[in-house]
């Protein structure tokens, strides 16, 4: 299951980051949304998987099983998919608004502001 | 208490203004008041930890480590106080510095939340709510790159938002992976616990992750193109704001997370970061020369003050560290001011080509005498605060025999002069062809508000130079405590009551 979603992670990276590097910027917001969700994932891989374990303690116990899962990771995880969505939001209505008023959606095209002289 | 203050200030003043969304005169003073309760806060914390005393609050009552801790030690208090000044600077600037359409759509309330995430992210001891700061200070930031924009400054929006996104991305999968190998997001407890961690090679990578994720927030080489894509697309107070702290929030937490979680030295880091230091100070000033827009210039200048700070991060000596934090403090003023004194000679000019200025000097002989303090401070011209940030970070540089690079520091300063002396000459100096096209608007609002902020600064730079005592000693006080951490460790783990 590790390397599965370790597999899962590299993909979504390669191909957010393949999606960045062509000059639509319509596929610039896919792929920031896709190495969003990657860099989540990798945050749920790394710090370890436990199946079955839920983080509670049994009634009458005192402390937890020996092999739990780990709630702190989901945590972060919503935390990041809660920003990475309103940065998302925020991305998708500026992207539309400069194709619109610069009008173009090519990336290559962007460059008026990069002249020495203007 | 007082240390939540910071943060609580800003972020209440947010809702406060949102309030009175329809009345920006109403907001105007609002702000400036929120502002200068921030400063005043700040040089409160600065005076109860400029002893050495490290100030800490639990979030909730949590017991570290569990819980998020802030801390505010020298360098924290340090930040948060010029974070205070500029604000000050920024907000009185802008009672008529900044045009009624972007007033009217939540300008105040922007800056509030911006200056809530970089206190935010200057007081935390958590690495995950680092990471949360600065996703409040971006998302700020990205709404104020856009806002009112034409064609320029939505293009430049665009490349500022990605590469800023992906840095945060980078961070987030570093902290991750930290967190899988450590098992903890609390600073002081990763201090603690990562010399006896076992997997280097793994610790290694997420060293360079930050690396990564925060050399792109500090504009360093190679990664620093979106600074000089944008930040001259911006009106001047925002440019102000944004080329003083955003790029220094970056450089804060190379200092904190080099020296407390990975020391530099244990990770093989030195060498990277000195060689990239070098080519972020001679890149930088290097692109400034041909530039004729006077912010496009600016933002090149930011971009190779950066390189001097990792110079000092990368020498690491107390000497050195001491340097880098003056010199932080020196370049966050001066190189607002510099961006507010572009925006008040386009308002005189009527454009911020440097080429179609001219003869401000006749026509606002005061201009330039306030020009020549930051620019000449920015060169390292004795006795202004640039020359003794300048002189610390060069010998201490010098004393670890980096020669080469102690060569590039003199040669970028050089530069810099260059650099100055064209605007000054363009600007000021040279005649004038043509009669400027000022839009003499009859609402525009009187131009003390514009000049007084950069008196001001302009003020503290001379201070920082003549005075250089003090200041230098609480640095230097400030650099020990990031070279012994235990203090800090001490601080967050074991909260005194």
């Amino acid at each position: 299951m590790h390397i599965l979603l370790a597999l899962v992670t590299g993909i979504l990276f390669a191909g957010g980051l393949y999606l960045m590097l062509r000059r639509s910027i319509v596929k610039l917001a896919f792929g920031l949304a896709l190495i969003a969700q990657a860099a989540n994932l990798a945050i749920f891989t790394s710090s370890g998987l436990v199946r079955g374990e839920p983080p509670i303690i049994e009634a009458g116990g005192m402390r937890l099983a020996a092999v739990s899962s780990d709630p702190v990771p989901q945590a972060l995880i919503l935390t990041a998919i809660v920003i990475g969505f309103a940065l998302l939001a925020f991305v998708i209505v500026l992207i539309k608004r400069a194709a619109w008023i610069v009008g173009t959606d090519d990336l290559d095209d962007l460059r008026n502001v990069d002249r020495t002289a203007t | 208490m007082l240390i939540l203050l910071p943060i609580l200030v800003p972020l209440l003043t947010a809702i406060v203004l949102v309030g009175c969304w329809t009345r920006p005169s109403v907001q105007r003073i609002i702000a400036l008041g929120s502002s200068c309760v921030q400063l005043a806060v700040a040089a409160l914390l600065l005076h109860q930890t400029s002893t050495g005393r490290i100030v800490t609050i639990a979030i909730g009552a949590w017991p570290p480590p569990f819980g998020i801790v802030l801390v505010a030690d020298i360098l924290s208090a340090l930040m948060i106080t010029v974070t205070g000044v500029v604000s000050v600077a920024v907000m009185v600037y802008s009672m008529s510095g900044i045009d009624a359409n972007r007033e009217a759509h939540g300008y105040y309330p922007l800056l509030s939340t911006l200056l809530t995430g970089v206190n935010g992210a200057f007081l935390t001891a958590d690495i995950f709510n680092l990471y949360v700061w600065f996703e409040l200070l971006l998302i700020s930031s990205f709404v104020l790159t856009a806002l009112g924009g034409g064609k320029g400054q939505l293009e430049g929006a665009v490349k500022y938002v990605t590469l800023n996104l992906i840095a945060s991305v980078v961070f987030l999968t570093a902290t991750g992976v930290l967190y899988g190998i450590a098992g903890t997001l609390s600073m002081g407890d990763l201090a603690a616990r990562i010399p006896a961690i076992q997997h280097r090679e793994i610790l290694g990578m997420v060293a360079v992750l930050y690396l990564v994720a925060f050399g792109i927030k500090a504009a360093m080489f190679p990664l620093y193109m979106w600074l000089p894509a944008s930040y001259h697309t911006l009106p001047a107070p925002v440019g102000a704001l944004f080329s003083g702290l955003l790029t220094k929030v970056g450089v804060y937490a190379f200092y904190r997370m080099f020296t407390l979680v990975f020391p530099a030295m244990d990770f093989g880091m030195t060498t990277l970061i000195l060689v990239i230091s070098g080519f972020t100070m001679l890149v930088g000033v290097l692109g400034a020369a041909v530039q004729y827009e006077f912010r496009r210039l600016l933002s090149f200048h930011i971009v190779s003050q950066i390189g001097y700070l990792l110079f000092a991060l990368g020498v690491g000596t107390p000497l050195a560290l001491a340097g880098g934090i003056f010199y932080t403090i020196h370049n966050i003023i001066a190189k607002a001011n510099l961006y507010l004194i572009a925006g008040v000679a386009a308002r005189l000019g009527g454009s911020y080509d440097i080429r179609k200025l001219g003869g401000l000097f006749s026509a606002a002989p005061w201009l330039g005498i306030l020009f020549l303090v930051p620019a000449l401070s920015l060169a390292g011209v004795p006795p202004l605060s640039g020359f003794w940030a300048k002189l610390a970070v060069i010998r201490a540089g010098l004393e670890r025999e980096h020669y080469l690079l102690g060569a590039v520091a003199l040669i970028t300063s050089l530069l810099t002069l260059f650099s100055m002396s064209k605007v000054w000459s363009e600007v000021f100096w040279k005649q004038r062809d043509s009669n400027p096209e000022t839009d003499a608007d009859p609402a525009q609002r009187p131009i003390a508000y514009q000049v007084a902020p950069i008196a001001l600064l302009a003020a503290i730079t001379l201070t920082l130079g003549l005075f250089a005592e003090p200041l230098f000693a609480l640095v230097s006080d400030a650099a020990r405590q990031l070279l012994d951490p235990s203090a800090y460790v001490d601080a967050v783990l074991r909260r005194a009551p």
